[in-house]
């Protein structure tokens, strides 16, 4: 079996939020959405509390949107698994500004820790690159992530990011879920307008 | 869709032959221009061919291939987001893979038009298309959708008029189903 992992999930998204300038972020639900708002909430993030297996698809449209803005998923191994086919769906359309990074702690966290797939060795960048993603890593040291950070940033989409990281639980830190606010902040903040 | 001339030993009313019905296309797509969608994301569908293919050949639209239907639901949602609409077009088997992500529409009061093409409502010949055929219309509508079902070739472009405005206006998920009244039943005959 493999060596359990190491890198901290916190201190990785804090990490690469702390460059995010004016990226547009999606997240997928459970831990990621709690790991994005640790670093504290933002208008140009958009939280899933649901819609498992979405969170790829939001910030593809959102990307096809709004071309000349980066747009950063950050999604969990499990969501990331229920909607593996969006990651050939972003591929056939390659969306330049589109970076997808996985926490994977190889676990269902919202459920009480059951192993997933990835803990098997499904390669979920390996899968992304086969679908046809520009360029795509796993990342298990800090060290490492500390070179990623910047390509994930500028790097012509689309690019994945699996961040193997320890399966322990951090504190809850829960931001709003009122989706209809969520939208409507999000679209004030970027458009400067909440109609359409 | 498939399209067929009329059979010859047609001569009891026969409902599932498929009537020539490609004037209903262009006025579909028309409205959704004059709606000013851009985004059109769709599984393959006969029904709606020559609509997908009006999409793709037009440059001021964003047509995006599914590999499952609720993955256009995603996407409308971040277009929206980024301040662009679109549609979402598929089959009635598409519905049932819909219905979780569903939630995201509602819960956010994104705007959500959907076309779907009718499968196993009207004469299938295959029986496996049935099942989800026949309460299409109703997950849709216990999902909070609302659902215009249009059975004329006609109607279908008044139809998207009024789902476009009442989804794009309120924020609301609307679905028109093409009926195989209209469309034509697949008849698995070469």
């Amino acid at each position: 079996m493999n060596q359990p992992n190491e890198l901290s999930r916190r201190s990785a998204v804090a990490r690469i939020l702390a460059d995010r300038r004016d990226t547009l972020v999606v997240t997928g639900l459970g831990s990621p959405t709690y790991d994005c708002a640790a670093v504290g909430d933002h208008p140009l993030n958009f939280y899933l509390w649901g819609a498992m297996g979405s969170a790829v698809t939001v910030g593809l449209g959102l990307a096809l949107a709004q071309p000349e803005r980066r747009v950063l998923v950050l999604t969990g191994d499990g969501e990331m698994l229920m909607g593996l086919g969006a990651l050939a769906t972003v591929a056939v359309k390659r969306p330049q500004n589109l970076a997808v990074v996985v926490i994977d702690n190889e676990h269902y966290g919202e459920t009480g820790m059951q192993r997933s797939h990835t803990s098997a060795g499904v390669d979920l960048a390996g899968i992304a690159l086969t679908c046809g993603f520009r360029w795509t890593t796993t990342v298990k040291q800090a060290g490492e992530l500390d070179k990623v950070v910047p390509i994930l940033h500028t790097a012509e989409g689309p690019i994945v990011v699996v961040l193997k990281v320890s399966s322990n639980r951090d504190p809850l830190v829960l931001p709003p879920w009122d989706g209809a606010l969520l939208k409507s902040r999000f679209r004030q903040a970027l458009l400067d307008k909440s109609r359409g | 869709m498939t399209r067929r001339a009329p059979e010859s030993d047609g001569a009891q009313s026969g409902p599932v032959v498929a009537a020539d019905v490609q004037h209903w296309p262009n006025p579909v797509f028309h409205k959704l221009r004059e709606f000013g969608v851009r985004h059109v994301t769709y599984v393959p569908d006969a029904g709606q061919a020559r609509l997908i293919e009006l999409c793709q050949a037009c440059r001021e639209m964003e047509a995006t291939v599914l590999t499952t239907e609720e993955e256009g639901i995603g996407i409308l949602a971040g277009a929206w987001l980024g301040g662009e609409r679109g549609v979402l077009l598929m089959q009635s088997s598409g519905v049932g893979n819909c219905i979780n992500i569903l939630s995201l529409a509602k819960v956010c009061s994104f705007p959500l038009l959907m076309i779907v093409s009718m499968r196993g409502e009207w004469g299938e010949a295959n029986p496996w298309q049935v099942p989800m055929g026949q309460i299409t219309a109703e997950n849709l509508r216990l999902a909070g959708v609302i659902v215009y079902e249009v059975t004329e070739a006609e109607a279908a472009a008044p139809a998207v008029e009024a789902a476009a405005r009442i989804a794009f206006n309120g924020g609301l998920m609307v679905a028109v189903l093409l009926s195989q009244r209209m469309l034509g039943a697949k008849l698995f005959k070469d």
